[in-house]
């Protein structure tokens, strides 16, 4: 918990961005958009430490998973490889759904504008299977995950460099609560 | 003598009698007048249009519009000049009036257009000659067509149809419409919707709302439906459209799996697409009237965008079963595949031209993206465009032009639809109201 005091600062802008993750959209993932958002960022002027409730570091909370975790692994191009980093990041995932399990989650794959229309729909797919395969690896029921491809039609960064290609080249492991898949 | 020859149902056309019957004096060459579109350059036949003549009272904006409308469809395909209308000498007052071609060949006008236009009862009739100003002779029959007042540009396009026939020994494209996509909104909020228009842009109308992303729909061989794919259930999904009830339905595809990139067989009975299974996507077929599906790609790769050959027995598509996107042909029952792209960089979305000679696609090498043609055994590899992003190539009905999306790069990039002639002259953008992308073009109406 080093990141505490940072957390903290952190959490009150942090908390509502939470409420509009640029990834939620389509049918499904309602379930868990809002549950981060319960109030009272405001008055912390003497918070010493303690941990409220349904925010970043609140290990229980969506926001958690989120944010602290991340929900998003990166692909280099036209890959769908786990790298080490993303591997570390999908470890934690999965111990965070193993611990949450009130909790399903659709992992939605996505490329970015470097590709065809159709291959890139494919591709995410790859990617967004790659991450739930390795989820269920680390032991995460395969009944509480399901994946889809937005290919390239929903990058979360608009400009045409290679910093934001690598950003829209993603995997987002989207949490809702909620029974049945 | 007028045949009334019944097309579609607004659209008549009827052949007038011939004028002239003398024999050409003037000869100026000694084949007919023609246009070979398949030469490497080009000098645009000059041409003159005068005002089509207005024979009923206030048709006279009707016959410039479709005038102007004709002149746009001939200059367009970058293979014909028009003349300028102040620098005509003659002028035409009158339908049936004796061509003064000394006056056309002063100007240097190798083809006269003379047209007549007729409005009443909220119905246009227009008829329409054209001439070899150099021979001194009609070039075919003079013909008519008919139409309700609001079906005015298809009369142009069907004038404009038979002028380039008659000049390129091809069949025309102009009076034929393109299904696409309709966007709006920034890059990471993109709003999708189908829209339907003519090849020139005019006359869109939309088939869905943008609640569902749509993509990369396709006409039907007559027109009546429209394949695409669209995440209304949340996933993709393929959907087929009946174009005049603008109603739809998912062809279900094997429970949730996601399925994508459905294309109609030529006999419009058949439909190919791609169902993506864990990591792995295979082309599949569907009977539309029993609703049997067969898989006909086995590999663990990803396998999409197949397109029909137009006598149905092959199906071209890319796999990236190499390592790389490549395009490969099929005998349409599945079976073992022919890789035919063999360049440098990846290949993508082929489709089969409907004469059957080529296939376009769209090339990405070196952070660039074409859209090129190769012959059907991959041979003849000719690239047509450049830019940043181009991709989606669709064929003119005749095979002559290829219609495509290119997209702008960064924070403010739009899709446009954008032609080129087989040659790759004549670049141009496809005017619509919105951003565009995805087109698909139908069938000659």
């Amino acid at each position: 918990m080093k990141h505490l005091y940072k957390a903290l600062t952190i959490a009150a802008v942090l908390g509502l961005a939470a409420c509009t993750n640029g990834d939620r959209f389509g049918a499904g993932g309602a379930g868990g958009a809002g549950a981060g958002a319960n109030g009272g960022y405001g008055a912390n002027g003497g918070v010493t430490g303690g941990i409220i409730p349904g925010s970043a570091n609140d290990p229980k909370s969506p926001a958690y998973f989120n944010q602290t975790i991340g929900d998003r692994v990166l692909f280099a191009v036209d890959q769908s490889s786990l790298s080490a980093e993303a591997q570390a990041t999908l470890d934690q995932q999965a111990q965070w759904l193993m611990t949450n399990s009130d909790y399903l989650a659709v992992i939605e794959g996505h490329a970015d504008e470097q590709g065809t229309r159709e291959y890139n729909i494919a591709l995410g797919a790859r990617r967004a299977n790659a991450t739930m395969e390795y989820l269920v690896s680390k032991g995460v029921a395969p009944n509480r995950l399901r994946f889809i491809s937005y290919g390239k039609e929903r990058p979360v960064e608009v400009c045409s460099q290679a910093s934001c290609y690598a950003k829209n080249r993603r995997a987002v492991t989207v949490i809702s609560m909620g029974a049945g898949v | 003598m007028k045949k009334l020859l019944s097309r579609a149902a607004a659209v008549a056309l009827a052949m007038l009698a011939p004028l002239v019957l003398a024999p050409a004096t003037a000869q100026a060459q000694d084949g007919p007048l023609r246009i070979e579109i398949t030469e490497g350059t080009i000098e645009p036949m000059a041409f003159a249009a005068p005002d089509f003549v207005a024979e009923t009272p206030g048709a006279q904006q009707m016959a410039q519009q479709i005038g102007r409308v004709i002149a746009e469809d001939l200059t367009g395909t970058g293979l014909f000049r028009e003349i300028p209308r102040e620098s005509h000498i003659s002028r035409v007052s009158s339908f049936e009036s004796p061509v003064q071609f000394a006056d056309w060949r002063a100007i240097n006008a190798l083809v006269l257009l003379t047209g007549a236009v007729s409005e009443e009862g909220g119905r246009v009739n227009v008829k329409f000659r054209v001439w070899d100003v150099f021979a001194g002779t009609e070039l075919g029959d003079g013909m008519q067509f008919a139409a309700t007042s609001d079906g005015w540009r298809r009369l142009a396009h069907k004038v404009a149809d038979q002028v380039y026939s008659r000049l390129t020994g091809e069949t025309g494209y102009f009076d034929s419409r393109v299904v696409f996509v309709s966007e709006s909104g920034p890059k990471d909020q993109r709003a999708k919707r189908l829209a339907i228009m003519d090849y020139d842009g005019a006359n869109v109308q939309y088939l869905t709302d943008s609640r569902s992303i749509v993509l990369a729909p396709r006409f039907s061989p007559n027109g009546d439906r429209v394949l695409y794919t669209s995440y209304e259930t949340g996933e993709p999904q393929i959907h087929i459209l009946n174009v005049g009830s603008v109603q739809s339905r998912i062809l279900s595809a094997g429970g949730s799996a996601m399925s994508f990139a459905p294309r109609f067989s030529p006999s419009g009975n058949q439909v190919v697409y791609s169902v993506n299974q864990g990591s792995n996507t295979d082309i599949h077929t569907m009977d539309l009237g029993s609703g049997a599906t067969r898989q006909l790609t086995q590999t663990p790769a990803i396998e999409t965008a197949p397109s029909y050959s137009p006598d149905g027995s092959q199906i071209v598509f890319e796999s990236d079963r190499s390592g790389s996107q490549q395009l490969y042909v099929m005998p349409s029952g599945g079976g073992e595949a022919t890789r035919i792209s063999f360049g440098q960089g990846r290949y993508g979305t082929p489709v089969w031209s409907p004469r059957g000679d080529m296939i376009a696609f769209t090339k990405q090498h070196q952070g660039r993206f074409h859209i090129g043609v190769m012959r059907t055994d991959g041979s003849n590899e000719r690239l047509l465009t450049a830019s940043p992003l181009d991709e989606g190539p669709t064929w003119a009905p005749n095979g002559r032009v290829i219609m495509f999306s290119r997209e702008t790069l960064g924070a403010s990039g739009t899709s446009s639809l954008y032609s080129v002639d087989v040659a790759g002259r004549t670049l141009k953008r496809v005017r619509t109201p919105d951003g565009a992308s995805d087109p698909a073009w139908g069938p000659l109406q």
